[in-house]
């Protein structure tokens, strides 16, 4: 459920879904950006530019030259999702080579949660993720929720460069840069499969919210000749 | 019939190819992108008589040296830009903005800067010749998305243009007066309670000054440092163009075109949309001032925004 709608400027709006993270709420936020999706799709609604799901906000943007607040505002108040359109959640899995070499942070993390490289790693490789929300650059998944023995801080010093691929983890969350940019996760290992790609034009980004991510380990061996 | 194009004889600091942006992408992270100055790139366009959807070549302060090869057209150039034309007789003429020119094969122009601005607009009549990607050919350096590979424009390189059929002298032109004031409208952003109210009414009350920290994605800004009494993060949720926001060391950042999808840091406040293009404008330690509107004013003032826009794609009609 909606907590509140407010303007966040003169040409968005601001759904308020709560305030934790956890994936009920998430699960709300998705409902309407799928039920949204499709009305603007459909263009069953005018004006409609952008929709961001996140957490626990959905931020929905609009023109200001063919709509306005109030305009959208009204029509959120009216959606009833009677019938849901299940989100056709996907099982993705994604290899990772830990290797030191690409598993930047390991003396951080061994430090820090007190556990040893492969005792952190058999937690991380064991659990299945879910994919909350993705953004920030494009297509870089927000996954979580990890296991309580190995949620650690973000690094004090973001680094200025963290290399295409990387699997990071920070609190309770887990993702993958999907291109080389700044990030002050601590990472744990290298991805060679591509996550986002924008000749794809239909499906760019592999990991959507609402699908589901398990992690496997490979060698480097297997990491250098990754064919896809 | 062989193909016209320019040949880029000297790129310029930030030059890419521009148009509305893109649309439905920020859920896979995939920012707007498009012309920072939307007004200035919509005129260009029907100064060309193009339809304004058009891209257009966008230069940020230094633009770029850029010599016709096989054919002849019309273009514009706007914005508040110093630029010449090299015609191949050794002819230099000083171009004047918001002017339909016409360009023959060999001609040049040489856009040497932007005056007391950062962005200027090239229009060529009839259009580039370019790929689309998600029905927008505005190029993203950061993500690498767009034609010529989501990259700025190098040394050597070609711009395709279309072949136009219809290259004639026109007298298109407007009077463009560009407002400058320094005041930069806001509403309110939805993390504003999280700052102390001496920050509050500071963040209205004192000046704050443009840093070098500038470009596509966002615009750094400086002054009376903002403390936050909440906290200095929130759960990351979406960004949009002109949010203001302010992380933990309390100096204020403005969001532009290319900026992150998604983020943590608290929003004190947001640009009106009428006052976008105005701020994307503004160079390095200009002083600004914020000034609270309400919703309401800003859609009234962004509908005057519209209709003056309008009343000069009148004057060129």
């Amino acid at each position: 459920m909606i907590k509140n709608i407010s303007n966040l400027g003169d040409a968005s709006v601001y759904c308020d879904f709560g305030s934790e993270v956890n994936e009920n709420i998430n699960s709300e936020v998705i409902k309407y950006f799928n039920y949204l999706s499709k009305l603007v799709k459909n263009k069953k609604i005018e004006g409609i530019t952008n929709l961001s799901p996140s957490y626990n906000k959905l931020i929905i943007s609009f023109d200001l030259s063919l709509t306005s607040f109030s305009n959208i505002k009204n029509s959120i108040e009216k959606i009833q999702i009677e019938n849901e359109i299940k989100h056709q959640s996907k099982n993705i899995k994604i290899p990772v080579c830990c290797e030191d070499k690409y598993g930047l942070d390991f003396d951080r993390l061994t430090k820090k949660l007190k556990l040893n490289k492969k005792e952190i790693l058999n937690l991380y490789f064991s659990n299945e993720y879910f994919c909350y929300m993705t953004g920030f650059i494009a297509g870089m998944p927000f996954l979580g929720d990890l296991e309580k023995n190995i949620r650690c801080d973000r690094l004090e010093t973001p680094r200025v460069k963290v290399p295409e691929g990387s699997v990071g983890i920070t609190e309770q969350f887990a993702n993958i840069y999907t291109f080389e940019s700044p990030g002050g996760w601590n990472i744990i290992g290298q991805t060679p499969k591509k996550i986002f790609n924008q000749n794809e034009t239909e499906n760019p980004a592999l990991i959507k919210p609402g699908d589901r991510v398990t992690f496997y380990e490979i060698t480097e061996k297997e990491f250098l000749n990754w064919n896809e | 019939m062989s193909e016209t194009f320019f040949e880029i004889l000297r790129p310029g600091v930030n030059t890419t190819i521009q148009d509305y942006g893109r649309k439905y992408l920020y859920h896979i992270g995939v920012t707007v992108s498009g012309a920072m100055d939307l007004r200035n790139h919509k005129l260009a366009n029907a100064l060309v008589s193009n339809n304004t959807q058009e891209a257009t070549v966008e230069f940020a302060y230094q633009g770029p040296l850029l010599k016709l090869k096989n054919g002849k057209i019309n273009f514009a150039i706007t914005g508040d830009v110093f630029f010449k034309i090299l015609r191949k007789n050794s002819e230099v003429e000083n171009g004047k903005c918001y002017k339909n020119y016409v360009l023959e094969q060999e001609d040049q122009i040489d856009i040497i800067s932007t005056k007391n601005s950062v962005y200027g607009y090239l229009a060529i009549g009839g259009g580039l010749k370019l790929k689309s990607y998600w029905e927008s050919y505005s190029v993203n350096t950061k993500a690498n998305i767009g034609p010529n590979n989501g990259k700025k424009f190098s040394m050597n390189e070609k711009i395709q243009l279309k072949n136009s059929n219809e290259v004639q002298a026109s007298d298109k032109k407007i009077d463009y007066k560009s407002e400058l004031n320094n005041f930069i409208r806001v509403i309110k952003g939805t993390n504003f309670d999280y700052f102390s109210p001496e920050s509050q009414s500071k963040f209205f009350s004192e000046e704050y000054s443009v840093t070098n920290l500038t470009d596509r994605m966002g615009m750094r800004l400086k002054g009376s440092t903002l403390e936050n009494i909440k906290n200095t993060n929130i759960k990351s949720e979406g960004l949009i163009k002109g949010v203001i926001q302010v992380p933990a060391d309390g100096n204020p950042i403005i969001l532009l075109n290319d900026h992150g999808t998604i983020g943590g840091y608290p929003k004190i406040a947001v640009v009106i949309s009428a006052d976008l293009d105005k701020v994307s404008q503004l160079t390095p330690n200009t002083k600004i001032k914020f000034k609270e509107v309400s919703l309401e004013d800003a859609e009234n003032i962004f509908k005057s925004y519209l209709s003056e826009t309008n009343k000069y794609l009148n004057e060129i009609n």
